[in-house]
């Protein structure tokens, strides 16, 4: 009995790491349908990002540099919440951008009089999810706004080239090595229930702490959701995008939210995964590891990426643990979108999805 | 306006290679097309070794002024470590330089069975020193592959051998985690014949490419366990394995990995967690050697060297041998054809006449480096030893001694299959006991 | 002006109905096929026979097939990798088990297994569609994957699970060098080009159309969907087996079941997307522009004596392949073949646009 709640356990802590990578995915399409393919190799870039400002390897240049995107971002947001609190005396778009420069100086500024190499976690982290940000607003601008209104096939094979852009780009900045996250993640085993079992039951730190992340994440993202006006209005695009349009809300805004959202869950999976393999680009490919949860719990449901990724990370350890010497090993890749399309045989939108109603 | 700007890009991207000229090669001077994998999941064990080998080259230019006068230029065509990207590498490098590629040294298991084919067409000897078929040892079928200082099949039964000597095998259990593909598969047949002999109970668990997903296995490994995992892994994979065996507290000292799944990036990503792993070494790390002063004499510190922080690394090392080999095998060549830059066809006769003493090994700055080879006709691997060298934490320290396969039992083993191969290719061996020419 | 159709009156259906109705598509067509037959092997090197133009003619056959089943019927298919390798690996079992036969009837046949098992993985299309039905056919991909590297009779038991092409024989003749595989491929290649543009135009290939259009409505009007699309992914899957044996036998040589990863799928859809879903020419100028455009790149630096890192290359290589996709796409989201249709208009009243 032991080992088998051992493979269960594995399997559904394998599973979050999976979800988190879903969630991204999901994200994206619920605002925009756009089947984002990029998601694997912003989780990459996101932590090589986060790996190499820890890191005190590079050139000056690209510490500033991060140290101007943080600004920016500081800047962006100060600016922001300046015009929701005091709509009166809220800058025009020139101070706007105005303010906005002189903190990315600030930035540079503090950056290259303390020191500027390997920062700590505190101060990498957020310059790595204003990185994402960045990336976002360019992605929006460059890629996405030009195609709006295309097929969905065009949009997912545009975020194709996207992928293949920033898989060279962030091995150009940042290297191609492995990296390690020092973020003080603790990794050796436990053992549980030692006295019932013999052996006890062996759970990994590692997995316990990706677990906790993924909870908090799903909270806040709820709370986020729910909560928030911009969340509301994430959720009025999803919904509809011409009404929402029609009352006021601002899609191109809406896009670089969600991109930027879905950069920061990139970030999260990305400090997961990278904890656990060390920060490479191997990464990139977990995306694959992603779209057989997808489908299981539908593209547009978030509890659907979570359960699916427990359902798929169970699924598939269970079978290459017990169905998998038998068959010669190595068939929980083939095996969990084997087990996808069972669940799709019966239910064509995912478990959670959205129902497809045809008209003629 | 759109249909403007685009036929503008096609054009401009036509003209191009129109208005710049391919830098021809110099007469004189031996063209050498290495295949590298500088980026992608590979990178991290394809960096060290495509630097020791562009140092090596360079060294030699730079010191020696090449060999007998005979310069060395390199082209470098990055293939990503895929198969069809590689077979392109080749094409367009194989027929460069003035006398075309002299060899070709494509570090990719994968790559080395499709060139296999191909090579022999081209005339150009394919080196693939620790790794590539097995059986390609036998030279009578395989006229242009030379496996040199040691084949999949020596290695398991080098393992084996070590394993033994710590006491008996019979009834022991033991694992090989292994690379989904021709490298990783290479051992089984070993490792199974020694099973019957020496009465272990042998386990083949595959881990698909690139090797991230490992959890699976790991349980598995946990609740069978083994008496020994042997690791057969490359890239990822290694580092890989040895974390979630670190995870699932498996003993890393029961661990062994073949020689590329021992070098640095396979250990340092996991920590401390690699202490006391095990792998095969077909040669040590570290720069005390006299080769390794004289590279950093002559190109680091006049700023021409590759990357500083890999010299001495083990794959760097290996890298360095490498290019040793085909440096080598020219110069023999040369002492036949004269000195000038060698085809292809008088490379192959170099490779297999090759003689490295310990003098001439002490001569080239690779004393402790590397053991005497000795290739022939029959026989193109050369030599088959390695050690045992372990990791405690900062540096490999070697455990044994050198360990030889058993020739004995493997030589018989290869000549049946390189015998399949004949006839399946419709190939007749060479007739290695008459004189070659 | 020199592409007007202006005083070219069609008397008959037959002449209406031609596969090249303007007689300059029909010169044109004449003078590439010239090119192609004669033209080419007369100057190419070997490089370019090995590395570019049998890639690509053998890719140009895949995507035919692929954009059969994507472009036509509407079908979104990532499982075309494991459909080659079920070629390949067919090829290779009935050349080694049945060595009398033909080559070419042995190319056939695992076509024909392939078709087999393309119409079994298509099974589920009748259920779910779109994007669901993409990942779903990842399915079939990497479970072929899996069942070339495990299951020791495909590999006649060949102790590291790669196995090796015998020899081109064709009617006693061999085939040897770079130029003769290439015109084998060609040959292939146009036969192959020659079906599917018939097949597209005939009643079959209308109603994959009215299927990919909407599949409800062209039940209704008496379409069967069982019917149209098993027979695309039948259609799709033939075509795209004869060229997975071309990629062992004539390309590679000798392979392993990662020649026919997961990217060789997604390779693939990029071809018959770039190039232009719903056309014939579309899937050689896409799988035109996947190969040669990455190879090129990585050869500028080399070409224009640019000293670059060979990293360094490999990284620009990337970005500004990835940068072409986004641009192309944004340029004209139907595809190279598209952009073809657009420059054909603007010829007919070149150079007097007004």
């Amino acid at each position: 009995m032991g080992p088998f709640i051992e493979v269960v356990l594995g399997g559904l802590l394998a599973g979050v790491l999976y979800s988190l990578v879903a969630l991204g995915f999901v994200l994206i399409f619920k605002a925009s349908g756009v089947f984002n393919f990029a998601q694997g190799a912003m989780v990459l870039f996101a932590a090589l990002s986060l790996a190499r400002l820890m890191s005190d390897e590079l050139t000056v240049a690209h510490y500033l540099g991060a140290a101007a995107v943080l600004g920016l971002a500081v800047g962006y947001g100060v600016v922001a919440a300046w015009r929701r609190l005091g709509p009166a005396s809220a800058p025009g778009p020139r101070v706007g951008w105005g303010v906005i420069a002189a903190f990315a100086l600030i930035g540079v500024a503090v950056a290259a009089s303390f020191g500027v190499r390997g920062w700590p976690g505190w101060v990498a982290i957020p310059a790595a999810a204003a990185i994402m940000g960045l990336l976002a607003v360019a992605i929006e601008r460059l890629v996405l706004r030009p195609l709006v209104n295309q097929e969905p096939i065009i949009l997912f094979m545009a975020t194709i080239g996207i992928a293949f852009f920033i898989d060279g780009f962030g091995q150009t900045i940042w290297g191609s090595g492995i990296y390690n996250l020092p973020l003080g993640i603790p990794k050796d085993p436990m053992f549980l229930l030692e006295s019932v079992f013999d052996g006890g039951i062996l759970v990994n730190k590692l997995d316990i702490f990706a677990a906790a992340i993924a909870g908090v994440l799903v909270a806040v993202l709820a709370v986020f959701f729910q909560k928030t006006r911009i969340g509301r209005a994430l959720r009025a695009v999803a919904d509809d995008h011409q009404a929402a349009q029609s009352v006021g809300i601002p899609l191109n805004q809406i896009w670089i939210i969600v991109w930027t959202v879905a950069g920061f869950v990139a970030l999260v999976a990305g400090i997961v995964w990278g904890s656990a393999l060390g920060v490479q680009f191997s990464i990139a490919l977990v995306a694959l590891k992603a779209l057989p949860v997808l489908i299981l719990g539908g593209f547009t449901s978030v509890p659907g990426a979570i359960i699916g990724g427990l359902i798929i990370g169970m699924g598939e350890k269970l079978a290459e643990v017990y169905l998998g010497p038998t068959l010669g090993g190595g068939i929980e890749n083939w095996f969990a979108y084997m087990l996808a399309l069972v669940v799709l045989l019966f239910r064509p939108q995912g478990l959670f999805g959205e129902r497809i109603i045809e008209r003629i | 306006m759109k249909l403007k700007a685009i036929f503008a890009l096609a054009a401009a991207a036509l003209a191009l290679p129109v208005a710049g000229a391919d830098p021809a090669l110099a007469q004189g001077e031996q063209f050498y097309p290495a295949l590298v994998y500088r980026t992608g999941a590979y990178a991290p064990n394809g960096i060290p070794f495509a630097n020791g080998i562009a140092d090596y080259l360079a060294l030699v230019n730079e010191r020696d002024g090449g060999v007998n006068g005979v310069k060395f230029v390199i082209e470098e065509c990055e293939f990503g470590y895929a198969t069809d990207k590689g077979v392109e590498c080749y094409e367009r490098l194989k027929g460069k330089g003035s006398t075309g590629a002299a060899v070709i040294t494509p570090l990719s298991t994968g790559v080395t069975f499709a060139l296999t084919e191909k090579a022999p067409i081209d005339k150009i000897p394919l080196l693939t020193m620790g790794y590539g078929r097995s059986e390609s040892a036998d030279g009578s079928v395989f006229t242009w592959n030379f496996p040199l200082l040691g084949t999949y099949w020596s290695a398991a039964d080098i393992l084996i051998q070590h394993v033994a000597k710590k006491g008996s095998l019979k009834g022991k259990k033991i694992v090989l985690v292994y690379h989904d593909s021709p490298y990783g598969k290479e051992p089984i047949p070993v490792l199974q014949d020694h099973a019957k002999t020496y009465g272990y109970t042998f386990e083949a668990i595959p881990v698909t490419s690139p090797g991230v997903e490992q959890k699976a296995v790991w349980l598995q490994i946990r609740q069978g366990r083994p008496d020994y995992v042997f690791l057969w892994g490359w890239g990822v994979m290694n580092s890989t394995s040895i974390k979630e065996a670190a995870a699932v507290n498996y003993p890393r000292d029961k661990m062994y990995g073949v020689w590329w799944s021992g070098a640095e990036p396979d250990v340092l990503p996991a920590g401390d967690g690699s202490k006391g792993y095990n792998a095969l070494a077909l040669h040590p790390a570290g720069t005390v050697y006299e080769v390794h002063k004289d590279v950093l004499k002559y190109l680091h510190e006049r700023g021409k060297g590759a990357r500083r922080e890999d010299v001495g690394s083990v794959l760097y090392n290996r890298g360095l041998i490498n290019a040793m080999l085909v440096v080598e095998a020219i110069r023999t060549a040369q002492g036949k054809f004269g000195n000038k830059p060698m085809t292809g066809e008088q490379t192959r006769w170099g490779f297999e006449n090759l003689n490295l003493t310990a003098a001439r090994i002490k001569d080239l700055g690779m004393d402790g480096l590397v053991s005497p080879i000795k290739v022939s006709c029959a026989d193109h691997e050369g030599a088959r030893k390695a050690r045992i060298h372990q990791w405690d934490g900062k540096q490999w320290v070697y455990t044994t001694e050198w360990i030889e396969a058993d020739t004995k039992y493997l030589r018989p083993k290869m000549e049946a299959a390189a015998k399949a191969y004949a006839e399946e290719k419709k190939i007749t061996p060479r007739d290695c006991s008459k004189p070659q020419s | 002006m020199i592409y007007r159709e202006a005083g070219q009156f069609k008397t008959t259906y037959r002449a209406d109905q031609a596969v090249f109705p303007i007689p300059q598509d029909r010169v044109a067509m004449v003078l590439i096929l010239l090119a192609a037959y004669v033209g080419i092997p007369l100057f190419a090197s070997e490089y370019l026979f090995l590395a570019i133009l049998i890639p690509f003619l053998i890719l140009s056959m895949a995507a035919i097939g692929l954009n059969i089943l994507v472009g036509y019927c509407g079908q979104l298919s990532l499982g075309t990798g494991g459909f080659m390798a079920v070629g390949a690996y067919a090829a290779y079992n009935l050349a080694l088990r049945v060595p009398e036969l033909n080559l070419l009837v042995v190319f056939l046949l695992a076509g024909g297994c392939a078709a087999l098992v393309g119409g079994v993985f298509g099974i589920p299309s009748l259920r779910i569609k779109g994007f669901y039905l993409a990942v779903a056919t990842l399915a079939a991909q990497f479970f072929l994957e899996w069942m070339f590297s495990r299951v020791g009779w495909f590999t006649n038991y060949t102790p590291s699970g790669s196995v090796a092409a015998p020899r081109l024989i064709i009617f006693g003749y061999v085939f040897r060098t770079p130029a003769e595989k290439y015109l084998l491929c060609l040959f292939l290649v146009t036969i192959a080009a020659l079906a599917a543009k018939n097949l597209v135009r005939g009643r079959i290939g209308r109603s994959w159309m009215a299927i990919r259009d909407m599949d409800i409505a062209a039940e209704i009007i008496g379409i069967r969907p069982v019917q149209a699309k098993l027979s695309a992914f039948a259609v799709s899957s033939f075509m795209i087996g004869i060229s997975g044996a071309l990629w062992g036998f004539v390309h590679l040589g000798s392979w392993e079941p990662l020649a026919f990863d997961i990217n060789r799928s997604f390779n693939l859809l990029f071809m018959v997307i770039i190039g232009g879903l719903g056309s014939i020419l579309g899937c050689f100028l896409g799988a035109a522009f996947i190969t040669m455009v990455p190879v090129f790149l990585n050869q500028l630096p080399t070409i224009l004596g640019i000293p670059i890192s060979t990293a360094m290359i490999s990284h620009l290589e990337f970005m500004i392949f990835g940068a072409l996709i986004v641009f192309f796409l944004i340029a004209e989201p139907h595809g190279l073949a598209r952009l073809w249709a657009v420059g054909k208009q603007k010829l007919r009243l070149w150079p007097f646009p007004h």
